[in-house]
C-alpha cells in the first residue's frame, strides 16, 4: 500500500518535471504547445546516447540533456514558435502537431523503433525496504531531485527579478511590456528553461515511462491533463495535479489492471466538469 | 402603428432575395455530384480507393460542421467515427441487421455521445475544450482496447458479413456496391448538411463563432447553437464510421486511434473550413499525398505530413494557396 504510495508519489514527480514547462509556457504566451513532448524524447534519447554510447555517466548525462533541449527550445522558439504565437488555437495545434509527427518519424528514422533502455549505475538499481516500505532507489533518487527543483523553481519564481518579471508578464504581458520588461527575453529563456526541464523529465524518465518514438503521443495526454487539471497559474497547481495523476494512475494500474488508463480519463474528465479552469486556478480572484 | 411593427420586423424584399441568393446550389456543385455518383456506374475499377474516399469525405464533413461553423477544436473526432464504426460491424454480426438500419443505429448512439460530451464541451475554455475532446476519444480507445469480449481488442471485430443492401443487392467484393451506397448517403448527408447550413440556423452559427458575445447580445442562445451543432457532427461522424465498419466488414481500434482525428483536421486544413466543400478538396488531395508519400517513404511519411501541417501554420494558409503572392511584401498585417 504504502510502496504504491511511494511509487506513485515518484510517478507523480516525474510527471511534474514534465509539464511544469507546458504549464508556463501556456500560462505566460497563451500557446498550446502539444510538442512539449517532443523536448522530453529528446532529452531521453540524449541521455541515453550519452550513457550508452559515449560513457558518460549518468549523473553527468543528467545536465548536459537539460542544457541541449533547452538549447534546442530556444533555437525552435526563435525560428517558429514566435510565428505562431499571436494565431488562433486551431493553428497553435495544428503547428505542434506537426512538430510532433516530425519528431516521432524523425527518431524512428535515425534511432529505430524499438525501445530504448538506460544503463543506470549500480547504485541506483537496488531496492531496499525501510519500515516495511519497499523503495526502490532510482525511485527515491527521482523524488529527491525533484523535490530540489520544486523548491528551485518556487525560490525563482517568488524571490528573483526574473521570477517577478515573469509573473508580471503572464498576468498581463502588454502591461509588463509597457513597464520595461523585455517580454521577448522573458519567452525566450522561459521556453527554453521549460523545455529543458522536460528534457530532464525525459532522461530521469527513460527508464521508468519507457522510451520510443511515440514518446511524445502517448504521454501528450498526461502533459495536458497535469496542465488542465493544476491550472496555469501557479506552480504549486500543477505539482498537486501531477501528483494526484500519479498516484491515481500507479494505485489503479495495481489494484484493477482491467481498467488501466481508464481511470486517468475519467478522473481528467470529472474534474474538468467540475472545475473547466482547472482545479487550483486562481482565475477570477484578480 | 402594430402594422409597420410587424413589417419592421420581417425581413425586407432585398434581404429575402439576398438570402435566397445565399443558399442558392451553384452548377458547379451539381456538376460535381453527377460525376461523382456516375463514376460508380462508369468506372471499370478502383472502387476500394474512391470507397475510402467518400468515407474521409464525409468524416471531414463532419469535422467541418463542428469546426467550421461552430468553432470548436476538436482533437478527438475519431471518438464518434470509432463509435459508429463498432456500433454498425457489432450489430452486423450479432444481429445480421439490415445496412440502413445499421446506419442509423450508428448516428444515434454517436449523437447522444456527441450530445453528453457536449455537455462539458460548452464550459470552460479553448484548452479545457481540447482536452474534453481528446479525453473522449482516449477513453471510449481505451474501453474498446479492455473490452476484449465484445470488440475483439486490439486483434479488431472480425467475421462481419453485411446483410444485402435493400434485401437484394450484395456487396461484390470489387467494391462497386459498396463505393455507390457510400456515395449516394454522403449525396444525401451533404445535401441535408448544405441545407442546414444556409438556413437561418446556420447564419445564427456564423454569428457565434465569429463573436459569440455579440450573438449572445442578439439573443442567440449561444451553449445550445454549439451543443446542437455538435451533436449533429457526432452523428455524421457516426455514420462516416459506420460506413467504413460495412464496407469493409472490419472494425479495429484503427478507428478510434489518434492520428484519425489528427488526419481530419489535416484534410480540413487543406481544402480550408466553413464551405463544406473543403473537406472533399481536403480529401482528395490528402488521399493522394499520403499515397504518394507512402509509396516513397512508406515508414516516414507522416515526416512530411508534419512539415506541411508546420508550413501551413508558419507561412498561412492563404498565402500558400495563391503562389503568384510568394515574392510580394507582406503588406501589413499578419499573412
Amino acid at each position: 500500500m504504502l510502496t504504491i504510495l511511494f511509487d506513485g508519489v515518484a510517478y507523480g514527480m516525474l510527471l511534474f518535471v514534465l509539464a511544469c514547462g507546458l504549464a508556463v509556457t501556456m500560462g505566460l504566451m497563451n500557446f498550446i504547445n502539444l510538442a512539449h513532448g517532443a523536448f522530453a524524447m529528446a532529452g531521453g534519447y540524449i541521455t541515453v546516447i550519452l550513457t550508452a554510447r559515449w560513457g558518460i555517466p549518468f549523473l553527468a548525462a543528467l545536465p548536459i540533456a537539460f542544457v541541449a533541449t533547452a538549447l534546442l527550445g530556444a533555437v525552435l522558439e526563435r525560428t517558429l514558435y514566435r510565428r505562431v504565437y499571436g494565431q488562433n488555437e486551431l493553428n497553435q495545434v495544428l503547428f505542434s502537431i506537426g512538430l510532433t509527427l516530425m519528431a516521432v518519424a524523425a527518431v524512428d528514422y535515425f534511432m529505430g523503433a524499438q525501445q530504448q533502455f538506460l544503463l543506470l549505475p549500480e547504485w541506483l538499481t537496488g531496492r531496499s525496504t525501510i519500515a516495511g516500505v519497499g523503495i526502490g532507489h532510482y525511485r527515491l533518487f527521482i523524488i529527491v531531485i525533484c523535490v530540489l527543483l520544486v523548491i528551485a523553481l518556487q525560490l525563482i519564481l517568488s524571490r528573483t527579478r526574473f521570477g517577478s518579471r515573469l509573473r508580471a508578464s503572464v498576468d498581463d504581458p502588454r502591461a509588463a511590456s509597457g513597464l520595461g520588461i523585455n517580454i521577448n527575453l522573458v519567452f525566450i529563456s522561459t521556453f527554453a528553461v521549460g523545455s529543458g526541464l522536460a528534457g530532464l523529465g525525459g532522461a530521469l524518465g527513460a527508464d521508468l515511462l519507457g522510451l520510443d518514438p511515440t514518446f511524445p503521443l502517448k504521454f501528450m495526454i498526461y502533459f495536458l491533463v497535469v496542465v488542465a487539471v493544476g491550472g496555469t497559474s501557479t506552480i504549486t497547481g500543477p505539482l498537486l495535479a501531477a501528483l494526484l495523476l500519479g498516484i491515481f494512475d500507479v494505485a489503479g494500474k495495481y489494484y484493477i489492471p482491467t481498467i488501466g488508463a481508464f481511470i486517468i480519463y475519467a478522473v481528467m474528465i470529472v474534474s474538468l466538469m467540475w472545475k473547466p479552469d482547472g482545479l487550483f486556478s486562481n482565475v477570477g480572484k484578480k | 402603428m402594430t402594422k409597420s411593427i410587424a413589417e419592421a420586423l420581417s425581413p425586407s424584399a432585398a434581404l429575402q432575395a439576398s438570402g435566397r441568393d445565399w443558399g442558392r446550389i451553384r452548377w458547379f456543385e451539381l456538376a460535381f455530384w453527377v460525376v461523382a455518383i456516375g463514376a460508380a456506374f462508369v468506372l471499370p475499377s478502383g472502387f476500394l480507393l474512391l470507397n475510402e474516399l467518400a468515407i474521409l469525405i464525409l468524416f471531414a464533413v463532419s469535422l467541418d460542421l463542428v469546426l467550421g461553423y461552430a468553432g470548436i477544436v476538436s482533437l478527438g473526432h475519431a471518438a464518434f467515427f470509432g463509435l459508429g464504426a463498432y456500433c454498425a460491424a457489432l450489430l452486423a454480426k450479432h444481429f445480421g441487421i439490415d445496412p440502413i438500419l445499421g446506419l442509423l443505429a450508428s448516428a444515434s448512439l454517436a449523437a447522444l455521445l456527441g450530445l453528453l460530451s457536449s455537455v462539458l464541451l460548452v464550459r470552460g475554455h479553448d484548452l479545457t475544450r481540447l482536452m474534453v475532446t481528446m479525453g473522449v476519444a482516449l477513453l471510449l480507445y481505451e474501453v474498446a482496447n479492455k473490452m476484449h469480449w465484445l470488440t475483439g481488442g486490439a486483434d479488431g471485430l472480425t467475421g462481419v458479413t453485411m446483410e444485402p443492401l435493400f434485401g437484394s443487392i450484395e456487396f461484390d467484393i470489387f467494391g462497386r456496391t459498396a463505393y455507390t451506397y457510400s456515395i449516394c448517403v454522403l449525396a444525401i448527408l451533404f445535401l441535408l448538411a448544405r441545407i442546414l447550413v444556409r438556413s437561418p440556423f446556420g447564419m445564427s452559427l456564423h454569428v457565434v463563432r465569429q463573436n459569440p458575445l455579440r450573438a449572445a447580445a442578439l439573443g442567440i442562445h449561444v451553449n445550445r447553437r454549439r451543443a446542437t451543432i455538435y451533436t449533429i457532427g457526432a452523428a455524421y461522424a457516426g455514420v462516416a464510421g459506420a460506413l467504413l465498419a460495412q464496407t469493409t466488414g472490419f472494425a479495429s481500434l484503427d478507428v478510434l486511434d489518434f492520428h484519425r482525428s489528427a488526419d481530419v483536421l489535416l484534410i480540413l486544413v487543406i481544402g480550408g473550413t466553413g464551405y463544406l466543400y473543403g473537406g472533399i478538396i481536403g480529401a482528395v488531395v490528402f488521399k493522394l499525398m499520403q499515397d504518394w508519400l507512402a509509396s516513397m517513404t512508406p515508414q516516414y511519411w507522416q515526416f512530411w505530413i508534419g512539415l506541411l501541417l508546420v508550413v501551413i501554420v508558419v507561412v498561412g494558409h492563404q498565402k500558400l494557396i495563391r503562389p503568384w503572392t510568394w515574392f510580394r511584401k507582406n503588406q501589413g498585417g499578419a499573412a
